[in-house]
């Protein structure tokens, strides 16, 4: 370091306007003061970093990762950045405070019950997602890492060991030795790679694992030797050790603990989709198995030297933009043939370019507006049912890969308001969806790709038929569904 | 102060005229130019006049490999080079030659050295291809944040005293020069850019914010194109403009 922080901060002392509380935290790179501002009106933690003789060199390095990092973040999944204190004088982070515990008490009363397990999941890759779109990778997911909102969202913290990978990186040429956490640590990330968003996938399988089987999936192994062994070694399945937990979730959990990561899902975003919705996920073997591998195909893994060529470092910068969420929005009761031809036609051609995309195909199921439908349970399960079929003969043609269509019928009033809150939820990148012909309920009413285009969070195409001149007089009530 | 760094402008017309206006648009309230303002390219006096009006307007420029080459002679650079170096200095009045004779070979500016190549030994027109370059750049020169070009893709180099050098390829997002540490940001060329876009790069930085940017602007390709090969230049130098290689 070039100057060295001589101060000593105490309670009481004032530092750029920040008054220094209590000690909230000492840790083994940073201690955590609770600090005020008269002109910040919310709750603040201040970050200092362990420098002087002795500490270790990575506290410095990972603390100038984070200075680089946080003022680039934004939204409900990150803390609040306010301020940055320069190295020449007092090195430090101001921070907003987040309320409540991390996910660490938890490992108290392990396993919970699944449900409640794919919960958790889905809202801890919702915020993965929200940071993998920031272009950071966290690589150091963990139940301490995890904190919770008032109003539900997950919030990661610590980006001591994060990747901003438009920024350089200072971690990966300081240290030889992987850092990370070893339980959590992705196969890739133990060999060296600091840039691939799917090591946090992978993080996160490791605690759906342990939260649901109460069990972690490789240990805490000590040493690097013991690291590695996930390379080759495949971990107990989940249903082995917990029968209350379903194919479908192990099927989640599993794929997220892929070695490979091209095998794990494409995104944070599609893995947050399989999380909120099990019943929609397609099982593959992974779903089905009761026990680990065989000696034979262990010791094969362990010693094929391809696969671990495969796992040398490797920039997987781009693949976010090329595995997409689709939202198609179908309707299979339209009657025009034209334009669902036309809507296929579109979405082949995004299967086609993008075979990483995850198609998902919705339906809305109307729902009367003012009666309280009693006669509706027996009718409306076979409705439901019934249009689930229908969405799945439409697609077929798709030949779209295994596991990248799911179906979801939505039941609710307005079919905008459903597809804009389903593309909110699930961070859709596109939503396609066919424009009815012009008709006089249209006029009267609205249209509903209108109203998506409008309000959508993200891309939207409209789907037209090909162009025909309409015939004379045309234009009458062909259509009674808004 | 945001300050606009350019270097390698060989010549090119288009790309430089495009590469200032960006940077203008971009706040650049002073300019830097790293040398080798001709060679390659078809229009080397404007090129000249330019940089001239931009240093008695309060900018650095400091002298390339190719400028040193008009006053002196080509002899150690390879045949292309040669050829348009030798087509160069019949095409430069008087009064262009001057002004490159006399251009130095670094300057400074705060904490900020502005140089050609490698800045140990400026004169010897080494490249920074790679962190041991790096290495010697930083053990043989002072100042903080150092800017270079001679190497036509852009690169950014950061250390701290303990010596270990990091090496990094800027994509589109401006990079923190955090100020406990060194760096050396390598700014790409304007004129004749190798790194596989054919868009004038070049950097801009701000002393206030510490944020650099690596920076590209599209330019008239096919113009300074047209114009080398109607020079009779060697017709690979307006082929790899198109190319960015």
């Amino acid at each position: 370091m070039a100057t060295t922080a001589t101060h000593r901060l105490t309670t009481g002392s004032v530092i750029d306007g920040f008054t220094i509380g209590a000690l909230a935290h000492r840790g083994g790179m940073a201690r955590l003061w609770h600090v005020t501002h008269p002109d910040i009106d919310f709750p603040l933690v201040m970050k200092v970093p362990m420098i002087g003789e002795g500490d270790d060199p990575a506290a410095i390095v990972s603390f100038e990762m984070e200075q680089m990092i946080l003022p680039r973040l934004s939204g409900p999944h990150v803390p609040r950045f306010v301020a940055n204190g320069d190295f020449s004088t007092q090195p430090y982070i101001v921070l907003e405070q987040l309320p409540g515990t991390s996910l660490y008490p938890m490992l108290e009363r392990l396993p919970l019950p699944p449900d409640e397990v794919a919960a958790l999941g889905a809202s801890i890759a919702t915020a993965l997602s929200a940071l993998h779109r920031q272009f950071v990778v966290h690589l150091d997911v963990k139940p301490s890492n995890v904190l919770f909102r008032e109003t539900g969202e997950a919030v990661l913290i610590d980006y001591g060991l994060a990747r901003h990978t438009q920024l350089p990186d200072l971690m990966d040429e300081e240290f030889r030795l992987p850092y990370g956490t070893a339980p959590y640590m992705a196969p890739e990330q133990v060999m060296g790679t600091r840039s691939d968003y799917r090591s946090d996938l992978f993080a996160l399988g490791v605690l759906l694992y342990f939260f649901a089987t109460g069990r972690r999936p490789f240990g805490d192994p000590q040493r690097l030797s013991g690291l590695k062994r996930r390379l080759w070694r495949d971990p107990v399945p989940p249903r082995a050790l917990n029968a209350a937990i379903s194919p479908e979730f192990q099927e989640v959990i599993l794929r997220c603990l892929e070695v490979n990561p091209a095998a794990r899902h494409p995104s944070a975003a599609q893995l947050a989709l399989e999380l909120k919705d099990l019943s929609a996920v397609p099982l593959t073997a992974r779903a089905a198995r009761l026990s680990r591998d065989g000696f034979f195909k262990v010791l094969k893994r362990r010693f094929d030297p391809d696969r671990m060529e495969a796992m040398r470092p490797q920039q997987a910068a781009a693949h976010l933009a090329g595995a997409p969420i689709v939202a198609v929005a179908i309707d299979v009761n339209d009657g025009a043939p034209e334009l669902a031809d036309a809507l296929l036609r579109t979405v082949q051609r995004v299967v086609e370019t993008t075979p990483n995309a995850r198609i998902a195909c919705l339906n809305v199921l109307k729902l009367n507006r003012i009666a309280l439908d009693h006669t509706l349970d027996e009718e409306g399960r076979n409705k439901h049912v019934q249009r689930l079929v229908a969405l799945k003969a439409w697609a077929r043609p798709l030949g779209a890969a295994e596991g990248a269509v799911t179906f979801h019928v939505i039941e609710a009033v307005s079919p905008a308001e459903a597809i804009l809150e389903f593309a909110r939820e699930n961070q859709v990148d596109h939503i396609v969806m066919g424009a009815r012909a012009a008709s006089t309920m249209r006029s009267l009413l609205g249209s509903v790709s209108g109203e998506v285009a409008a309000h959508a969070p993200c891309t939207v195409t409209v789907v037209r038929r090909p162009y025909v001149a309409p015939p004379e007089g045309a234009g009458g009530a062909e259509d009674m569904r808004a | 102060m945001k300050i606009a760094i350019l270097s390698d402008i060989h010549g090119n017309r288009e790309a430089y005229e495009a590469a200032i206006a960006a940077a203008q648009a971009a706040g650049a309230t002073r300019f830097a130019v790293l040398g080798d303002i001709v060679g390659y390219g078809a229009d080397p006096e404007w090129c000249v006049e330019r940089t001239r009006a931009l240093a008695e307007a309060g900018a650095i420029v400091v002298r390339g490999n190719h400028d040193e080459a008009i006053a002196t002679s080509a002899s150690g650079m390879n045949e292309t080079a040669r050829i348009a170096l030798d087509w160069t200095r019949n095409m430069l009045p008087g009064p262009s030659r001057l002004f490159l004779s006399r251009l130095p070979l670094t300057a400074t500016l705060d904490d900020m050295l502005f140089v050609h190549a490698e800045g140990s030994r400026p004169e010897r027109w080494r490249y920074v291809l790679e962190t041991e370059d790096a290495r010697s750049h930083f053990e043989g020169t002072a100042a903080r944040i150092s800017f270079c070009g001679h190497v036509h893709k852009p690169c950014l180099y950061g250390t701290v005293d303990a010596g270990k050098v990091t090496r990094f390829v800027p994509g589109p997002a401006d990079i923190p020069l955090l100020a406990q540490r060194r760096w050396l940001a390598v700014v790409g060329s304007v004129g004749q850019p190798r790194d596989g876009r054919p868009e004038a790069a070049f950097a801009l930085y701000d002393s206030v914010s510490l944020d650099l940017s690596f920076l590209r602007a599209a330019y008239d390709v096919e113009a300074a194109a047209a114009k080398i090969l109607q020079a009779g230049l060697p017709s690979r130098l307006a082929e790899r403009l198109a190319e960015g290689r």
